[in-house]
């Protein structure tokens, strides 16, 4: 049953629990409890990378079904029960959070100065919601772990966030969380009508077609705001410009993934007419996402604004490419994921890099780091370059395959989302003009630093990331080419069954 | 030997940019060389054995990607199209290294340049060898980031940052439309392979999409990405911008190479172009207006490198409309001949700049050409050639470029021929305007500089005089091959021409004043430059105040640049600012925002009526007590 012979999932899920656990239980002097608790908090989220790397090379890339299957009754007279399992859609996002975490704690090595082991907290049992979130099989524990990660997070903004922070967590909290509301109210709705919360076995029963509008729009309450889409994506810059460096990066990186996986795992197989009827409103959505927030990233004088809404635009690819229904588009939709969480990551801690320097995020308090920080320079514009989906690098896998997937639902919808190519150039080059190139005017900037060995550490494995998705992608695509094409097929069936019952 | 040539400047790349900071600037730059030397040897090698030898093959890397049914791999594709490409690119790209050595000898960081002077060069050679669209893309968008970094090369000065920016977001408006191609291509043949498309093209001849025919949008689509890259007119606005960055970038990117991938783009799709004849037909009227409007606007510029650039842009729409009339093959011999004499145009200006202690300004130069010989000459060899006069390089290629477009004997062709012919007319006057009031006259240089001014070191001079040579003996060589009796054997069906194109027998049928025209138009254009600068000096400045009005137009490049920032790029910031100010701020965040001010005011109300004291909740209860009796006594009598 199990490919691993124990528990692996579950094991990820809940080894850093026991990490958080050890550093609670730290006494002592505070710089000594400081530092214990950052090496227990590296070494577990180490530990718990090596051990998602069994995902990697035991996972059967040619199978679409779940794998690495754990079940546990629980609550059997209501049909829920504990049950973990990963498929191509969701390994490769398991994998992405275990390795952006140990990142993320290096990245706060010294940024973090107080209350350090509570910090290593909230990261520690984050990783936990995160992963479990994507290994969960049950909606009711998928509820637990996706709700659950806004309390850690929601710390971390509030507690060691800049100036505005406690206005930046409470709109973060507030907006999700009216979302989510919603739809717990349609998971009831779901149980009520299918007797059990089983996902596998949610994917066999028919939703009503009226129920079915209503569903989906409780869950697009909850995961647009989760993407962001456009128009609710305002809680985004506000948390990511307070929110500490790490705290930008696991929120870009795998919080906003969360919403367009909800979309894949629950909209589109288990609403399949609803996603259909309601895919041109999200086309529009999508694509006004993509010029309007694009447009909106030009005018930012904030750095971790810009790259925010930078972020908003890039996920209105995704919200496109899901919605195409085809391979191309959802293949794409998925690796624009993925190649996100690594990128926009990795320009979070390059906008990190800055602010431990200097202690700002003004555009405008730089300039002409190229001429004192060369290594840093080279680094920013690799993920500059990338974040403009620059082929050979990660995000242009996604971008093309979700261009050309669109192309075949609709040429205007494809041309909307190329648009992106060109305002994003805009806005990330104006940003990099401004940041690194020019003449130093400001003295204090002539004694900055370049990179220290440990920022070498956090960057080079993401360099590597992104040229490897970009020049070999196959080895990622591999992941998730056959769950995608079950995914298809099974909503082209669903149709296809639905007009054929019309037609009689 | 096929794989050398693409990886070795990858690998030179790597060395300089990586490590050149431990291994200091000399090891740096030298290491790219001799990478570039091994990779020009493969070249020619590849070309002897692919094109003269006739073994066209691909060899394969890796897959890219494979997404149901979509497959993009990386792989070499070396037919005679392609090595004509690798050879011209890495034996033109060695000779700049080479030059780059003495020309930045007095720079800060020349790893840097010497990195991206390679990278660029290996991005190009993926471009050539693609075998799919996708690596073409990868190599197109490659060449578009070298420029960038090269452009902004000294990114100290604003302008340059500003142009470096400006090349990569205009190349990016024409790759929209070549992403959206690639997209109908996929969408149309379910492959973006070459050798899949050119094999399905005549089953999809008369496939239609959105009302019209798929074919002819694929290739207009293609041809608006190629007019980024090509700076054809309306996406031209970059290319003289970009000559902020180190002059050998200008010869080798912007002249020998990059801006020529659109030509080559059209040439590789040839078999798709060949049956979309409104696209060529387009394809003719742009190249023909683009290059008489660039060999206008090169008439009145003063800075010696904007001279050349707008000749390069007016060079381009020759190639262009070459491909529109369906002689492709006299489009690729043009961009043959003009990389070795534009190449020389550009080094030889680079010699004068430096000279001159960095001056560019030809109003402030004349009168060096005893101090700076060698230069000179070389300069003069490569106007001959730009010019067509007989028997110099570009001679041969422009006159097959006239003739063919006369032989079309379209309406659009007779245009492509009226515009070239002035265009030609103009490029003679231009290359004149620039030869005569660079070297001859009175020094109007300074006294200080003029004592500075020197014949630059060998190692500039050696790749001077290889490309001279170049530029007298290339036409000649490869006439045969390119467009001459070895036409077939030697293209090996590599650029497709259609059943009913015979353009190529057609252009020797013409007419015997054709052939003439150009050389002759050509010495007019000498003759009216020498009389305006050498004989009457005072002439041009009257001329300029007596036709103010069009020499203003001239001189501001017909107000293109001023079009689109009014058009483009002040609309696009003020609607940032009211997307961001109004949209975002005011009313998507105006809306919760709003509500949670009403929540608080609702609990505010709400606290002020728990005063806490007894008296006032009695109060209230008794009121509610009576309210409520009296609605069940009121109900209780119904």
């Amino acid at each position: 049953m199990n490919a691993a012979g124990f528990p692996l999932l579950s094991l990820i899920t809940f080894l850093p629990l026991a990490g958080a656990a050890i550093i609670m239980f730290v006494r002592g002097d505070e710089q000594v409890v400081a530092q214990n608790a950052r090496w227990t908090a590296l070494w577990t989220s180490l530990v718990v990378f090596a051990l998602s790397l069994i995902l990697w090379f035991q996972f059967d890339r040619s199978s679409a079904e779940f794998q690495f299957e754990e079940r546990l009754e629980w609550l059997p007279e209501f049909g829920v029960g504990y049950r973990m399992g990963v498929d191509g859609i969701s390994v490769l996002f398991v994998l992405l959070s275990t390795a952006l975490t140990p990142i993320c704690i290096l990245a706060s090595w010294e940024a973090i100065t107080a209350r350090v082991r509570e910090y290593m907290v909230a990261f520690l049992v984050l990783e936990t919601m995160m992963v479990g979130m994507f290994c969960a099989l049950d909606f009711v524990i998928f509820y637990i772990f996706f709700e659950g990660v806004l309390i850690p997070m929601f710390l971390i903004i509030g507690v060691w966030g800049g100036a505005r922070r406690v206005y930046a967590a409470f709109k973060f909290f507030l907006y999700t969380l009216l979302g989510s509301v919603l739809m717990l109210l349609a998971i009831l709705y779901l149980w009520y009508n299918a007797g059990t919360t089983d996902i596998p076995e949610l994917f066999n029963v028919e939703v009503p077609r009226a129920a079915q509008t209503w569903i989906f729009l409780a869950f697009l309450a909850s995961f647009a705001v989760k993407v962001p889409m456009w128009p609710v994506h305002t809680w985004l810059p506000d948390a990511h410009v307070e929110a500490p460096t790490a705290g930008s990066v696991i929120l870009a990186g795998v919080l906003l993934k969360m919403g367009a996986y909800g979309f894949l795992r629950f909209s589109l197989p288990m609403l399949p007419h609803a996603s259909a009827e309601f895919a041109p409103l999200i086309f529009v959505l999508s694509i006004v996402a993509v010029v309007y927030t694009s447009l909106v990233a030009l005018a930012q004088e904030d750095m971790k604004k810009l790259i925010a809404y930078s972020s908003v635009a890039h996920m209105g690819i995704v919200t496109l490419g899901i919605f195409t229904f085809n391979m191309q588009g959802l293949s794409g939709a998925l690796f624009t994921m993925l190649a996100h969480g690594v990128v926009s990551g990795a320009l979070f801690l390059c906008v990190g890099v800055l602010y431990d320097r200097v202690h700002s995020r003004e555009i405008a308090r730089y300039g002409g780091l190229a001429m004192i920080m060369p290594a840093y320079a080279l680094v920013f514009m690799v993920f500059t370059m990338a974040s403009v989906a620059l082929p050979g690098t990660a995000n242009f896998v996604g971008e093309f395959l979700v261009i050309l997937g669109a192309w075949r639902v609709n040429p205007w919808v494809a041309f909307g989302a190329a648009l992106g190519m060109i305002l994003g150039a805009a806005y990330m080059l104006y940003l990099y003009r401004r940041v690194a190139f020019g003449r130093i005017t400001r003295d204090d900037l002539r004694r900055l630093l370049d990179l220290s060995p440990r920022e070498y550490a956090v960057f080079t494995p993401l360099i590597l990331l992104t040229l490897w998705m970009g020049i070999y992608p196959q080895s990622f695509l591999s992941f998730f080419d056959a769950s995608v094409a079950a995914l298809v097929a099974r909503h082209e069936a669903a149709l296809g069954l639905a007009s054929r019952m019309a037609g009689m | 030997m096929l794989v050398g040539a693409v990886f070795f400047p990858l690998l030179g790349a790597a060395i300089s940019g990586l490590f050149g900071r431990w291994i200091g600037d000399r090891v740096a730059q030298w290491s790219t060389v001799i990478c570039m030397v091994l990779a020009a040897v493969c070249g020619i090698g590849a070309f002897a054995q692919v094109a003269l030898g006739g073994q066209p093959t691909t060899v394969p890397i890796v897959t890219w990607m494979e997404v149901g049914g979509l497959e993009a791999s990386w792989a070499l594709r070396y037919d005679t199209l392609s090595a004509v490409m690798v050879m011209m690119v890495t034996f033109i790209s060695t000779l700049i290294h080479l030059y780059s050595v003495g020309y930045m000898s007095h720079d800060a960081t020349p790893y840097r340049f010497f990195a991206y002077l390679s990278l660029f060069t290996f991005m190009m050679l993926m471009l050539v060898t693609a075998d799919n669209l996708a690596q073409l893309f990868f190599g197109w968008e490659g060449v578009g980031l070298a420029s960038y970094l090269l452009i902004g090369y000294w990114y100290e000065k604003e302008s340059a940052n500003v142009a470096a920016m400006k090349a990569f977001i205009v190349n990016r408006v024409g790759d929209l439309f070549f992403m959206l191609g690639v997209a109908l291509t996929f969408f149309v043949f379910g492959s973006i392979e070459f050798s899949i498309i050119f094999a399905a093209v005549p089953d999809r001849a008369q496939d239609i999409f959105l009302g019209v025919n798929a074919l002819e949008l694929i290739a207009v689509l293609l041809f608006l990405g190629a007019c980024g890259k090509s700076a054809q007119i309306g996406l031209h606005t970059w290319l003289p911008d970009a000559m902020e960055g180190p002059t050998p970038v200008s010869a080798l990117i912007h002249a020998a190479t990059m801006v020529t991938a659109g030509v080559f783009l059209v040439c590789r799709m040839s078999p798709v172009f060949e049956f979309a004849p409104t696209a060529l037909a387009l394809v003719t009227v742009v190249g023909a207006t683009t290059a008489f409007f660039a060999a206008t606007v090169g008439c009145v510029q003063n800075d010696i490198k904007r001279v050349i650039a707008y000749s390069t842009c007016s060079q381009l729409g020759y190639m262009f409309f070459a491909a529109g009339v369906g002689a492709y093959q006299v489009a690729m011999f043009h961009l043959f001949t003009h990389a070795f004499f534009k190449a020389l145009l550009f080094l030889g200006a680079g010699s004068v700049i430096h000279a001159m202690s960095d001056e560019q300004d030809i109003r402030k130069m004349g009168g060096i050409w005893t101090k700076i010989p060698i230069t000179y000459v070389v300069m003069w060899i490569g106007s001959l050639a730009l010019a067509g006069i007989p028997f110099f390089a570009g001679y041969y290629s422009k006159d097959a470029i006239l003739e063919a477009a006369f032989a079309a004997h379209s309406p659009v062709g007779m245009y492509a021929f009226i515009l070239g012919l002035a265009a030609a007319f103009l490029t003679a006057f231009y290359s004149w305007r620039l030869l005569i009031l660079t070297f001859h006259g009175a020094p109007r240089a300074d006294a200080h500089t003029m004592e500075h001014v020197h014949e630059s070191p060998w190692v500039m001079l050696f790749p001077l005089l290889v490309l001279a040579a170049g530029a007298i003996g290339v036409g000649y060589l490869f006439y045969p091959l390119f467009i001459g009796a070895h036409e077939q054997a030697f293209w090996q069906g590599s650029v497709f021409t259609g059943p009913d194109n015979h353009i190529l027998h057609d252009m020797h049928e013409v007419p015997g004043w054709v052939p003439i025209a150009p050389a002759a138009i050509g010495l007019a254009g000498i003759a009216l430059a020498y009389v305006m600068y050498m004989i009457a000096p005072e002439l041009p400045g009257r001329l300029a105040s007596r036709f103010r009005g069009l020499y203003l137009f001239l001189l501001n490049k017909w107000y293109f640049d001023e079009l689109y920032d009014a058009l483009f790029v002040r609309p696009a910031r003020r609607l940032a600012e009211v997307f961001w100010k109004v949209g975002d701020a005011r009313i998507i965040d105006g809306m919760p925002n709003g509500a949670a001010d009403l929540a608080v005011q609702a609990s505010r109300g709400a606290v002020r009526m728990q005063t806490g004291r007894v008296a006032n909740y009695a109060f209230a209860m008794i009121i509610g007590l009576v309210i409520f009796v009296s609605l069940f006594l009121i109900g209780f009598v119904r």
